[in-house]
Formats: structure tokens, sequence, C-alpha cells
């Protein structure tokens, strides 16, 4: 890094000097594309939710249209429990997608990194849930879950539960199985970072732990772990704020329901703004989200020691 | 019950019995070898987790409607038929390919452009420009529908697949642009210099010396930017409200939605939604891991 960063700096200027091989401006002209995009239809549309959040507005009523101040953020934070409902299953979602999916990823990692008979085919078919679209996914599991011809009635020939259930609408099942339908999809995302960066331990670091005679499981602590932690925690990071926007998976499967029991705070966004064409107050409700992902993205930026050595 | 109770000690008394005749290599074998059970029982309890609703979705896309068999003998593609002409995901499919190869002709090219100059040159905005993308990867498009709805509308956009295209590639610009990046900077420079010596212009040198060294990168990045616009569904279904513009995720979308699901149908559109995907990934599977893992070190 600090080697390449060396290299790139040195010769630059000398070269600009001689005229039109690299003129000042074009690293402007290259970057130019990205930015105006990223201008264009990030940035703009994020301050537009932070002017709307202080407006009523709604298309399907324009009388009351106008300058509302912080009332979408009193009604949000005092009038509104289904707010409070959808940030709590956020966190829960979130919570227990991501925790579940690094455990069980790790684990895969670690198989999958052995040497075995078949370890190719193994990864592949291990990892291929990776590439499949949360829409998909949903299908699936709809197919999977329906009452009539889904698995659950062959549990129930087998005397598992009861014939006719559909766990996804039933309140109290329809929690784990929109988790276990995620988690296939999402254990993969783990399994592929942590194998990724397992293959860059040191082998002289286990053949020195065997040589003082280190278990398998000192080796896995002591050894193992501290070299994946900076990818751990950057992976679990990203993929917290990742199961916190995605909304595709939800929207798909469930809808949110029954009654609003599996409703993310993105997704009640989604909700009020295409359905209830709320704009106003599904801005105030994005501006909420937005603070929760800068405090993500802070500690993201902090633990990715961003431009340490790259000043 | 007893395997596994005697599998802990096992491998110590290996370590210690081969040591005298081949004091090194061998005895690390012994001590390295996982037991065969604990690698292939749980890969196997979770193959099964990972492959049976794999197995769900073709049992039901390709046996008759109305069976109830565990096995889809007799096989039949009406399922297929059905979705393709009466259900239009012809016409979905033809649109998706059109969004997945112009968002990543888009993507692969305008963050090359960008990821060069991050990587090759010092400029006044540079970091805050690095600054802007790491946050950028933050912002969800979920979160910014109704926005970018509005700016769609007023570039008379709604109801075009641009609107589409140009909102996936936004929201892939920003992590393929670091991914390119860090591949260029592990391009030695002096590979370039040495082309301007022998009279190449910036352009031609990077095009012959760098250009080819980035191709597995390139297929990592570009496949992925390909593979997210296909699987990606939100914008479809807001900025697309036509039915003839609509891509597979959203007619997959409709097909669940519908009031009684027909389920062979709905299975035989998802094999039609996933088809594409496995084709992409079984080409570029060698290339994946190494350009991911390449492109990470330099985060």
């Amino acid at each position: 890094m600090a080697q390449a960063a060396a290299v790139a700096k040195k010769p630059a200027p000398p070269r600009r000097r001689r005229g039109s091989a690299t003129p000042r401006r074009l690293p402007y002209l290259l970057i130019a594309p990205a930015g105006l995009l990223m201008l264009g239809f990030i940035a703009y549309p994020v301050l537009s939710v932070f002017y709307y959040s202080l407006q009523n507005y709604n298309p399907t009523k324009p009388w009351r249209n106008g300058y509302a101040g912080f009332e979408n953020f009193v009604h949000a934070f005092t009038e509104d429990p289904q707010f409070w409902d959808t940030l709590v299953f956020s966190a829960k979602w979130v919570v227990v997608e991501v925790g579940l999916q690094l455990l069980f990823g790790l684990a895969l990692a670690l198989i999958v990194n052995q040497t075995f008979v078949g370890r190719s085919l193994g990864r592949a078919l291990v990892f291929s849930p990776w590439a499949v679209s949360g829409v998909l996914t949903s299908a699936i599991w709809v197919l999977l879950y329906n009452s009539q011809t889904g698995i659950t009635r062959y549990l129930a020939d087998m005397g598992i539960g009861e014939y006719g259930t559909s766990w996804l609408s039933d309140t109290s099942t329809v929690f784990p199985a929109a988790v276990v339908a995620d988690l296939w999809r999402g254990v993969p995302f783990f399994a592929i970072l942590i194998l990724a960066d397992l293959q860059s331990v040191s082998k002289d670091l286990y053949e020195a732990a065997e040589v003082d005679g280190a278990s398998r499981i000192r080796q896995f602590l002591h050894i193992t772990l501290p070299h994946l932690k900076d990818a751990i925690i950057l992976s679990t990071l990203l993929r917290a704020v990742w199961e916190f926007n995605n909304v595709d998976l939800l929207y798909t499967l469930t809808g949110g329901g029954p009654a609003g029991e599996t409703t993310t705070l993105p997704l009640y966004i989604a909700n009020t703004s295409v359905d209830a064409h709320n704009f106003g107050y599904a801005s105030a409700l994005t501006t909420v989200a937005f603070v929760i992902l800068l405090f993500f993205s802070m500690i993201y930026l902090r633990l990715s020691k961003f431009g340490g050595d790259d000043k | 019950m007893s395997t596994k109770t005697a599998t802990p000690p096992a491998p110590a008394v290996q370590h210690e019995a081969p040591a005298p005749q081949r004091p090194t290599k061998k005895a690390h074998r012994a001590w390295d070898e996982v037991p065969r059970w604990q690698i292939y029982f749980p890969l196997g309890a979770y193959l099964l987790f990972t492959l049976i609703p794999f197995y769900w979705i073709l049992l039901f896309a390709l046996r008759k409607p109305g069976s109830t068999s565990l096995v889809p003998w007799p096989m039949t593609f009406e399922h297929f038929e059905k979705v393709w002409t009466q259900r239009s995901f012809g016409t979905y499919f033809e649109n998706s390919v059109y969004v997945g190869i112009a968002t990543l002709v888009m993507t692969t090219v305008v963050a090359l452009a960008g990821g060069y100059a991050l990587a090759r040159f010092n400029f006044r905005i540079k970091r805050a420009f690095m600054l802007a993308l790491l946050c950028s990867q933050f912002v969800p498009g979920a979160l910014l529908l109704v926005p970018l709805f509005q700016i769609f509308a007023e570039l008379q956009m709604i109801n075009s697949l641009g609107s589409v295209i140009i909102a996936e590639t936004v929201f892939q610009l920003p992590l393929s642009m670091i991914l390119i990046s860090g591949f260029i900077r592990n391009v030695p420079y002096s590979l370039e210099e040495a082309a301007w010596v022998d009279g190449c212009t910036r352009f031609t040198a990077f095009r012959v010396v760098v250009l080819p060294l980035l191709r597995p990168g390139l297929i990592a990045v570009g496949s992925f930017a390909f593979v997210h616009s296909w699987n990606h569904f939100l914008f479809a279904l807001m900025f697309l409200s036509n039915q003839e513009k609509q891509t597979i995720p959203v007619g997959l979308n409709s097909l669940m939605s519908a009031d009684s699901v027909d389920l062979g149908a709905l299975a035989a559109g998802g094999i039609i939604a996933a088809l594409p995907v496995v084709i992409v990934f079984a080409f570029i599977q060698k290339w994946l891991i190494t350009g991911f893992s390449a492109g990470a070190v330099k985060g």
C-alpha cells in the first residue's frame, strides 16, 4: 500500500510539466461522470428528503401542502405507535439475522477451508444461494411454506406440526420463518468473505503452534480469530446496514404482515410513501433512518481507518 | 458415541508415533488432519438446508399441475410455456437483459475512469471524494424512492428503462470504484511509465499495459453489477408502471401477490429468473474470490 502510493506520487509532478501528456484537469475529468451521477442521484435526493421532512407534502391532498416545521417528527415520536414498533422490529431483525449469519458463516468457512475430497463442489454448492435475489428467495420460501403442498404438509405426514398451517400468516411463526428464509441466502455472504480472509493466514503460524503442542481449539482462538477480527467486524457492520436497508425480501415474503408484525423502518417508509402518498411524513421517517445509518457509518469509517495510509 | 469420545486424544497419539521416522512432515500432516466426520457431517447437514429449497422449486416447476409427487415425474414444461407467454415473462426477460447489460457497461466504464484517477493522481478533492464514496454505500436506494421518482418524473423518464439503468448504476458505483482503484494500485506504476518512455500516450499505455492485468477484477465487478441489477426489484417496481416495461423480479412479485398463487407458474418464473445468474456465476467463479480479496486488501 505504502509502496504503491509512493511509487504513484513521485513521478507525477515532472510528467505534469511536460504539458499535454497529463494535464492538471485529467483527474477531475476522470471522476466527473461518477461525481455528477452521485451528486444528481444520491446527494440531491438526500437533501430533498431533508427538505420534505419539514413539509406537509401529499400529492393526493395538495390543499394541505406547506411548511410544517417539526410536526412530522413530533408526530412520529409521540403519536405513532407503529413507528416505535418498526424501530424495535428493525433492531430485532438485524441483530438476529446478522448474529446467526456470522455464526454459521464462520463455521462454514472454517469447514470448507479444510482439505477434503469434493471441496470445490462443496464450496460451490454452499455458496450458491448468495446470488439468489430477495424476490426469488421469497418465491422459493413461499413454495416451501405454503399450507397445501409445502414442506409443512410433509412434516405433518411425519407427525411434526399440524396440517394446513401456513407459517407466514401466523403471528407466532412468521418471525422465525422469515429469519430462516433470509439466513438461507445470507450465510454465504459471511462464509465467502471469511474464507477469502482465512486464505491469507500464514501457514507458519500454525506450524509453530503445532510444534508448541497447541490444540486446534487454541490455534483457532489465538491465531485464526485474531487474524479474522478486522474482517469480521467490518463485514458484520456492512451486513447490519444491509439487512436494515434491505426491503426486497420482507416486502415480497410477508409484505410486512401479518398485522404489521414484520415491518422494518425502511419497509414502513416504503409503504407510507407508496400506498399512503404521505411523502412529507415518509421523508421525516427517512431522516430518522439516516441518523441511525450515520451512526453506523461513523463507526465503520473509524474502524476501517479511513485514509490512514492514503493521505 | 465411542468415536466421539475417542477422537480428541487420537491426533496427539499419532503425533508421537511417526515422529521418530520422519521428524517434521508426517507429524504435521497427522496433526493437521481434522477427523473426516467433523467435516462431512456438518457440511452435509448444511447442504441439505441449502439444496432442499432449490429442489423444491425445481419440483414445483417440472411436475404436473395438481400433483403432490415428490419427484418431478412425469416431467412437464407447461408451466414454463405458460409463464413465458401468458404471464409475459418473455418481455420481462428482454427488459431485464437490457437493464443488466447497460448497467454492467455503464458501471464498469465510469468506475474504471474514476478508479484510475483515485489510484494514480493526487488532487485537491480526492480525500473528500473518497469519503463521499464510503458514505454513499450507507445510503440505501430504498430510502430514496420518492425523491428519485420525482427526479425521473422531471426528466420524463418514468416508464423508460433508462431510469432503472441510471438508478442501478449510481448505487453500484461507489463500491465498484473503490474495488477498481484497489486493483489498479496493485499494478506497478513503473509498467505504465515504461510504456510512456516507449512513446505511448497515457491512454494507450493504460489500454495496453494496465487493462489486461485488470481483467479478473473487472470481470468480478462487472458481473456483480449485472447480477445486482438483474436481481433488484424496488427501482423497477417504482419507476416502471407500464407492464410492457417491467423486469423479471417485478413479474415474480406479481405472481406471488396474486389472490390465488399459481405455484407451478411461480416456480417456473423463479427458475427463469435464476438461470442467467447461475450461468454468470458458473462462468466467473474462479475469478470471484481472487478478484474480491485483491480489492478487499485495499478497502
